[in-house]
């Protein structure tokens, strides 16, 4: 077994219109570098969606995390149009409803509030990456036996 | 813009690179602070789902992409959705006139790529500019 076969592929949304697609991304990026740096990858959403061949593949092979900003959903949508089933799908409009007093403003630079909410989705990104390896741990372990 | 339209900056995801984040950086300064009144960005992931709205406007508004790598997927999906595609930029291109600006981080940019980001948000207000006097860039 290689060590790629542990990985766990986030896909955020692009979301450059709206706040919560800024938090998409920094939330991905903060599992990719700092929470999970070993076990994540990430992949561009457009590029993936234009017919990015290597992106497309990854995603069919292993489990992938989408991480959307609205309810549109273009992660998880193109994800399970291009390549298959997410393991799991977070939508940040969802996360923020458990913080009823932040309002999101910024697309660009973020407040410190805006940051701690980002680390907040972070960990429950973090969280699902954990779950779906120890899935592919136990499906592992169920295919030797 | 002569019949009130707002031009559309579309940048490249580019959640993987430091390039990307150059590009988004330019878009935002050039929607939020350069050109608020007449300009404006979309998703590019909206567009490349088909979101009916979003193709309904860049077919209506003139569009600039600004693109982080060689893979073009901003201005790709433009021309794809039969965008009114008036210009693209690529970060690439702008770093090899200004090999200095060196781009380090995709969260958090080093103060070279902030300043190639400003570099190219200047020449994308320019282009703004002469679309909005009605002038082919």
């Amino acid at each position: 077994m290689t060590l790629a076969k542990w990985k766990v592929g986030v896909v955020s949304c692009s979301g450059e219109e709206i706040p919560e697609g800024t938090i998409s991304r920094i939330a991905t990026r903060l599992v990719l570098e700092k929470l999970r740096p070993d076990e994540t990858v990430t992949i561009c959403l457009p590029l993936f969606l234009a017919g990015g061949e290597g992106e497309r593949t990854f995603a069919r092979l292993f489990p992938t995390i989408t991480v959307d900003g609205c309810e549109k959903k273009c992660a998880k949508i193109g994800t399970e149009k291009y390549s298959g089933k997410p393991f799991a799908s977070l939508v940040v409009t969802d996360v923020l409803k458990k913080c009823p007093t932040l309002t999101l403003k910024s697309r660009d630079k973020l407040s410190a509030e805006e940051w701690e909410f980002a680390e907040k989705v972070a960990k429950e990104i973090a969280e699902k990456v954990d779950e779906a390896l120890r899935a592919q741990n136990k499906q592992l372990r169920s295919e030797k036996q | 813009m002569p019949n009130g339209e707002s031009i559309v900056i579309i940048p490249c995801s580019g959640i993987g690179k430091s390039l990307g984040t150059v590009g988004r950086k330019a878009a935002y300064k050039v929607v939020d602070e350069l050109r608020p009144e007449n300009t404006t960005t979309k998703c590019l992931a909206l567009l490349t789902m088909g979101d009916q709205e979003t193709l309904k406007i860049i077919s209506e508004s003139p569009c600039i992409t600004i693109d982080g790598c060689p893979s073009k997927c901003a201005q790709k999906n433009v021309e794809t959705s039969k965008g009114r595609l008036i210009k693209s930029f690529l970060v690439t291109d702008a770093l090899r006139s200004h090999r200095d600006l060196k781009p380090e981080g995709i969260i958090e940019l080093n103060a070279g790529g902030i300043e190639l980001a400003n570099v190219i948000a200047k020449e994308v207000a320019e282009t703004v500019d002469e679309i909005s006097r009605g002038k082919s860039p």
